[in-house]
């Protein structure tokens, strides 16, 4: 509990309308997209870097635990207030401070929501390339947290790779700030990395620099029907193979077809296995030429249809029949276990052999679809919620997808992190030596455990008693 | 009316993925949790769990919310949140009792006589309820509530309501479809030259309309403010009224109506779904009608003014986006232009802009915005309270545009017979 003294203290700095703990503010921000819920004690929606310090200096005073929020669009429970204390919101913070053209840097505050931001630097001929499937909705505070991913990283990389300089606010208080304005620096850690994907464990982060790029002139998207998955897998190894790197490479299994061809009315042909989507990006007169080199490469590898649009309205359809899967595998009414593992590219075709392997085994379905461009799959284990037995096998086959995963030298996560849902297999991934190299960071940074406790680290997140059921 | 309870399955149907924050304009302008359909299905929740009751703030956030129906359109498995808010501001008035303004609402529009009344004796009673109501037209909520601020512009009622007006009909019998004429309150008290239009344009079709007496308010403000109980009463008499007439369509003219009959009425009972599936929007009959074709065979007019279009939220919702932009693409006398967010709420969003009148002008002024931005003369829409709201916000942005009902534009366009 939170004395009525800190409260007070609490509305001094944020403003007393920004400051809450009447039980309506606090179930309103006790879930995520995780779909679970853990109540906190207060909720602050601080203005400024200065009130996040002094907010953090008083939490540190009386050992409150504070737990960054953005958007709450996260899938491992990153912003999920597990031990109660403070759910510290960052959407007032959401100004895009500048965007610099003749350096090609953008200064913005953590709530500037990512699609705002994107849309702001096209304007001017700008591109910032990380593209999560929540863009619309998710912060940049949050994406920098978690480090968030994206179909168009296959070519551009994460978010992480366009952050060069931070200003966070410590545990205790402190206000600090990491890397720079300049492409190059190497004086000291590079602390910037550090905190990019640290998942709000390390420093609030209240100020975010990024690099950006010139936007690419034009795009051309295809889709590539094939007979199999296996085919679909090897395509994208041959297509990688011919040092074509594809703005997105996004595949969806025979599974997901169906989904599509019940529920969205989906044609395709007969005996579709799988399917990729294809898109480059660059100036204009090279595009065709690297589409039909792509074609070329993947012709002879059970192609049984190939879409390839020539305007932006065709190239909306085929994103339309992408953006229909998540919304089709939901009317299949079953609870589903989104994973989010990530195997070397070469590695695709033998992963969803063994995908396979395990939906077999446990009598799952298991649909698939993701990054493949970048080895990322977005593997759905489907189980009816009322079956406790189908439920088990659940928890049962993530786990060995997790294992399948590591012996091919993947990660159990390419995007979604770790928070409360992946903890208790840290150990599976890490090995005891590098676990704990990570906890004596966070004792260094955070001595009392203050800041998103509960994430991450399974000895801090197996039992976690507020859980609202 | 259905129970919070009843709502529990779709409730849990919400994923919690945020979705609808990139569509609310309640979220949009207030950043707030509590704004957006997540939040509110958060606590729709928690009041069914027993872990909120009524309290104020639950009612405060239950308020926040303009039933416009965007986030439904956007979410990944189409919750109806706006129907779940309603269903919980009804829990609210059970466990509470309605609000005074609820009240006034649920009597006022139950009480056709009292209706008429306050139109009759316009100047008398808004100068009663809304203070000094500037001539500076520009039309205003759908009914006098008392607390108005007084910057807001707002059309005077009609002296005469569109139902009880003398209407020649230069058709007496119709050669192609029966049509009863579904009015609604803003047509018939605010804005009945609306009406007049609809019967001259449906004439030059050679189409007879009946205008049903006995029909009240379609229901939705009613819905708004939580009073169950008025729009089942609403509802029934309505049934009632149209019953009486053979037809084989009910059109209206305002899509808040159009939304309540041929999408909450089915939800009320077995009887209304063939009545619900009869029921037309008019543009979308226009359409169907031919009208498109007959327009763009007039001659082009060389003194063109430019238009936009407002997409109201209870067509949007109901897929209808198409048959009023091709009608004014069709007219000789404007060109169309699209403008920025057409299908963005415009604010109004039923009792919303009386408890929220802050919020629902900064919803407005966006609208303005984009209606300037896109250089028309005149924004047509289809629903009097879009219209009402719109031209309040020009005004207040003090932008030279006209917002009209695009029957309004239609009629204007047809040869004088």
């Amino acid at each position: 509990m939170i004395s009525e003294k800190v409260i007070q203290e609490l509305k001094e700095i944020c403003g007393s309308k920004f400051v809450s703990s009447d039980k309506t503010d606090r179930i309103l921000y006790s879930y995520d997209a995780t779909r679970k819920q853990f109540l906190p004690d207060v909720v602050v929606h601080p203005a400024d870097a200065q009130a996040v310090s002094r907010i953090m200096k008083l939490a540190h005073h009386h050992r409150i635990p504070v737990y960054p929020r953005g958007a709450g669009t996260g899938f491992t429970g990153g912003a999920l207030p597990v031990h109660g204390g403070m759910v510290m919101g960052m959407s007032r913070m959401n100004r895009i401070l500048t965007i610099d053209q003749e350096n090609l840097v953008a200064v913005v505050e953590p709530g500037v929501v990512t699609g705002d931001f994107q849309k702001a630097v096209e304007a001017l001929g700008l591109f910032y390339p990380p593209d999560p499937a929540s863009l619309n909705v998710s912060s940049l505070g949050g994406n920098v947290a978690e480090c968030a991913g994206g179909p168009r990283c296959v070519k551009y990389g994460v978010t992480k790779d366009y952050v060069i300089g931070l200003e966070v606010v410590t545990p205790s208080g402190d206000l600090m700030e990491t890397g720079g304005t300049t492409m190059k620096g190497v004086v000291g850690y590079d602390l910037t990395k550090l905190f990019c994907g640290s998942e709000g464990t390390l420093a609030v982060i209240t100020k975010i620099i990024v690099k950006l790029l010139p936007k690419p002139q034009a795009k051309k998207t295809m889709l590539v029907v094939f007979d199999a998955i296996d085919s679909a897998a090897k395509a994208v190894s041959a297509i990688i193979r011919e040092k074509i790197i594809p703005a997105t490479l996004e595949f969806m299994d025979g599974r997901t077809l169906d989904c599509l061809r019940q529920t969205a009315g989906l044609s395709l042909p007969k005996g579709a296995g799988a399917a990729l989507i294809i898109e480059v990006d660059g100036d204009t007169e090279f595009l065709d030429k690297q589409a039909q080199r792509i074609l070329n490469v993947i012709d002879s590898l059970g192609v049984l249809e190939n879409r390839v649009a020539n305007t932006f309205e065709e190239s909306e359809e085929i994103w339309k029949i992408r953006r229909a899967v998540s919304p089709s595998l939901r009317k299949l009414q079953l609870e589903k276990f989104n994973e989010d593992i990530c195997v070397p590219r070469s590695k695709l075709p033998e992963m969803i052999r063994r995908i396979e392997k395990i939906s077999d085994h446990y009598n799952l379905p298991i649909v698939n679809f993701g990054h493949a461009g970048d080895g990322n799959i977005h593997v759905n284990i489907m189980a009816d919620k009322s079956d406790a037995e189908q439920m088990a096998k659940a928890d049962q086959a993530v786990e060995a997808l997790f294992r399948a995963t590591l012996e091919l030298g993947g990660t159990m996560s390419g995007e979604h992190g770790v928070g409360i849902m992946k903890a208790p297999y840290l150990s599976l991934e890490l090995s005891s030596q590098s676990i704990q190299y990570m906890k004596i960071l966070k004792k260094a940074l955070d001595p009392h455990n203050i800041l998103n406790p509960g994430k991450i680290f399974p000895d801090d997140a197996h039992a976690l008693p507020g859980e609202m059921k | 009316m259905k129970d919070l309870e009843q709502y529990r399955e779709w409730s849990q149907a919400c994923v919690k993925c945020g979705a609808c924050r990139a569509t609310c304009p309640v979220f949009k302008s207030e950043h707030r949790e509590g704004a957006v359909a997540r939040g509110k299905i958060a606590l729709a929740q928690a009041m069914m769990d027993g872990q909120l009751f009524a309290e104020e703030r639950l009612v405060h956030e239950l308020s926040q919310c303009l039933l416009c129906g965007s986030c439904t359109h956007l979410c990944p498995n189409q919750v109806p949140t706006s129907e779940i808010v309603a269903a919980a501001r009804r829990e609210v008035a059970r466990k509470n009792g309605l609000s005074g303004f609820g009240k006034g609402v649920a009597a006022l529009l139950t009480h056709k006589k009292a209706m008429d009344w306050m139109s009759k004796g316009s100047d008398l009673a808004s100068k009663l309820l809304c203070r000094q109501i500037p001539d500076t037209s520009g039309l205003r909520l759908r009914f006098p509530v008392p607390g108005i601020p007084e910057e807001r512009t707002f059309p005077k009622p009609s002296f005469k309501p569109f139902l009880k007006r003398e209407l020649r009909q230069t058709v007496s019998r119709s050669a192609g479809p029966r049509v009863l004429f579904f009015t609604g309150c803003g047509i018939n008290y605010i804005y009945p030259e609306i009406g007049e239009y609809l019967v001259r344009i449906l004439n030059f079709m050679e189409i007879h309309v009946t205008l049903p007496d006995e029909q009240v308010c379609c229901g939705l403000p009613a819905l708004s403010a939580g009073a169950g109980e008025a729009v089942d009463t609403l509802a029934k008499r309505n049934l009632k009224a149209l019953k009486i007439h053979a037809f084989d369509y009910v059109l209206t003219a305002c899509a808040s109506c159009y939304g309540a009959l041929a999408g909450i009425y089915p939800t009320l009972g077995t009887d209304y779904a063939p009545f619900a599936e009869k029921t037309r929007d008019i543009m979308d009959f226009l359409m169907n009608m031919g009208l498109a074709a007959r327009l763009e065979a007039l001659p082009r007019s060389a003194d063109r003014v430019k238009v936009t279009y407002h997409d109201p939220c209870h067509l949007r919702n109901h897929g209808l986006t198409r048959p009023p932009r091709q009608l004014l693409s069709a007219l000789p006398q404007v060109d169309y232009v699209e403008m920025a967010d057409a299908a963005t709420c415009c604010g109004l969003g039923g009792t919303f802009s009386v408890h929220h009148y802050e919020t629902s002008q900064e919803i407005g002024n966006q609208k303005a915005k984009h209606v300037a931005q896109s250089g028309a003369q005149i924004v047509a829409t289809a629903c009097p309270g879009c219209i009402i709201q719109l031209q309040d916000s020009l005004n207040r942005q003090k932008i030279p545009a006209r917002a009209v009902h695009l029957l309004e534009l239609v009629s204007q366009a047809l040869p004088v017979k």
